[in-house]
């Protein structure tokens, strides 16, 4: 089992979800998070003074997944999320131990 | 002086509309008898009274807006509190440190409490038109010292202005005192407060940001200003239009009288400078950093209706707009030269009332066309320089402008330092980074932001 995070730009939730709702993915986790990448943030103004904010708003989506799902869930996040500017986001890909489906006690690969 | 000059008359007419020894006319029917048209100057004064009443709402919602959520529940209270202690002071002190029986033209001395001869249709409304002026002066200062005093320290405050400070000042000008009289032009003339209640409030309010210092994070470790951006720029929005609506109750209405038509000119007048002073500060600001910049925009509007509050009667259009134009170049060059002398004023209360209040007093000399006297449509008309009329008025503008600093400022600078010995004015650094509404109100304007515990 391996999850996926990935962090997209908040904008782009509707069309990863409609793209992942379409590669027949039911489970996943969306978390509000705020960062930056390789340029740090943008410039900011209030009542005639500049101001830089180094944190942007993005969403993480984490996907628990099995292994062999992890090449084509990642082609559809990059895809439906990518719009050719800096800050697109980025998807990083970790080992899973395991997993429980709480209500039925099942475990691993059977409980994502 | 005009105003007091009204009051008189109206007296005087009800005195002998009536043929007795009696001062006083609680029930208004002497006054109504010895002169019809009094019911449409009264209404028009109480309606004017109310707007000017509203702009509390729009105070409370620019500071709040422009400044941090944590401390919203904080600024409005203040905003709410100085109007209810403060219309109370005025009651107990003010009124009659104001209007009262002039003393050597420094203090009035009567009518304390509105008892006696006060109980009178005239003094009322002459009270309450007063006092929501009293409390528009006192509720400036807040914006400039938020974020940062103790909430018991501003209570004080509140009171001593509008018991005192304001009303000595205002004594001075509209109450018949020296700056009246002035043997130059007209005597000081400020027709609707440009310096009585905007630089009065804008300069204690300077003196008030002096002595708490500035909020932490405004400075870096190097002295370099930094933004702190307001948390609610819509509500900030609303204020200044709550602000501008209730403006047309503030100037208009300070010809105290119905039946002076110049209100139109006035209404025009006011409208013109807020704008004029709008777009120059956006202007100024985009050509700045390239964007348009609302906060900007906003202050302009605000400093350009102070500006022409002083000179709205005496003026004609296009001199409104070159008013309200050096209006937003001296806001935009106030808050940047505040910030170099490291004084942290949060929403910019003291370029915008503060400086741009002196600088609608010596509008006055400058731009006063001979149209409108002194709350008259009687001559002597007041001239400006530019008129014809010579330096006399300018001079009289001047000298009063000088007092009003000297006077605000001090008094402010006296106060706010007494009150720092007595009982500290600025609240502990954990509190003012937690945010003011938590740890002195106990309620947070915006629980649903934090995580609930159940
Ligand atoms: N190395 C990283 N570690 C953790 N999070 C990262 C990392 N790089 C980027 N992020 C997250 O991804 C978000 C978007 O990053 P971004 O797409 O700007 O990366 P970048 O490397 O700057 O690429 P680009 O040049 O396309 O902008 C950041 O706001 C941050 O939350
Ligand atoms: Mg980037």
């Amino acid at each position: 089992m391996k999850e996926i995070r990935a962090i997209i730009r908040p904008e782009k939730l509707e069309d990863v979800l409609a793209a992942l709702e379409a590669a027949g993915h039911p489970g996943l986790t969306v978390s509000q998070v705020e960062g930056h990448g390789r340029q740090a943030g943008l410039t900011e103004q209030f009542r005639g003074r500049e101001y830089k904010v180094d944190l942007l708003p993005k969403l993480e989506l984490r996907i628990v997944c099995k292994d062999e799902e992890v090449e084509r869930l990642m082609k559809t996040i990059a895809e439906a999320a990518r719009t050719g500017e800096i800050g697109d986001g980025k998807i990083f890909v970790y080992d899973v131990l395991d997993a429980m489906r709480i209500r039925s006690g099942e475990r691993g690969d059977v409980a994502v | 002086m005009g105003r007091k000059k009204v009051l008189l008359a109206i007296l005087l007419t009800t005195l002998l509309g009536a043929g007795t020894a009696l001062a006083a006319d609680p029930t208004g029917a002497e006054t109504i008898k010895a002169d019809p048209g009094q019911a449409v100057d009264f209404v028009w004064v109480l309606v004017c009274g109310f707007l000017v009443m509203f702009m509390q709402a729009g105070f409370a919602c620019v500071e709040a807006g422009f400044c941090r959520s944590k401390n919203t529940t904080n600024l409005f209270t203040k905003n709410l509190l100085d109007f209810v202690a403060g219309s109370l002071a005025f009651w107990v002190l003010g009124f009659a440190i104001l209007m009262g029986k002039d003393w050597h033209g420094l203090i009035g001395t009567s009518g304390f409490f509105l008892a006696g001869d006060s109980y009178d249709v005239s003094t009322y409304l002459s009270f309450f038109w007063q006092m929501v002026f009293c409390a528009t002066a006192a509720t400036i200062v807040s914006g400039a010292v938020a974020e940062r005093i103790k909430f018991s320290a501003y209570l004080l405050y509140s009171v001593a202005i509008s018991a005192v400070i304001y009303p000595i000042y205002a004594h001075w000008v509209w109450g018949g005192g020296w700056l009246s009289k002035l043997p130059y032009g007209l005597g000081h003339l400020d027709f609707a407060g440009s310096g009585v209640v905007h630089a009065v409030g804008g300069l204690v309010g300077l003196a008030g940001a002096i002595v708490l210092g500035p909020r932490y994070g405004k400075f870096d470790k190097n002295g370099k200003p930094r933004a702190i951006p307001g948390h609610n720029i819509a509500l900030a929005a609303l204020g200044v239009f709550i602000l501008w609506f209730g403006w047309y109750g503030f100037n208009p209405g300070s010809t105290f009288s119905a039946h002076h038509l110049r209100i139109s000119v006035i209404a025009v007048n006011t409208t013109l400078a807020a704008s004029a002073a709008s777009i120059t500060a956006l202007l100024i600001i985009l050509l700045k950093t390239g964007k348009w910049d609302l906060g900007m925009a906003l202050n302009g509007v605000l400093a350009g209706l102070v500006a022409i509050t002083a000179p709205c009667a005496w003026v004609e259009s296009w001199a409104a707009v070159v008013i309200g134009i050096i209006a937003g170049i001296i806001l935009v060059i106030g808050v940047y030269l505040l910030e170099a002398l490291k004084i942290d004023d949060p929403v910019g209360a003291v370029p915008v009332h503060g400086f741009n209040g002196l600088w609608g007093l010596i509008s006055v000399g400058i731009f006063a066309d001979g149209t409108y006297g002194n709350y008259s449509i009687t001559p002597p008309f007041v001239k400006g320089l530019l008129y014809g009329g010579g330096a006399g008025q300018l001079i009289a503008q001047i000298i009063g402008a000088a007092v009003l600093f000297v006077w605000a400022f001090g008094c402010g600078l006296i106060l706010f330092k007494l009150l720092d010995i007595l009982i500290g004015i600025r609240v502990s650094p954990r509190e003012e980074i937690q945010g003011l509404d938590i740890l002195e109100h106990g309620t947070p304007a915006y629980p649903e932001f934090y995580t609930m515990r159940r």
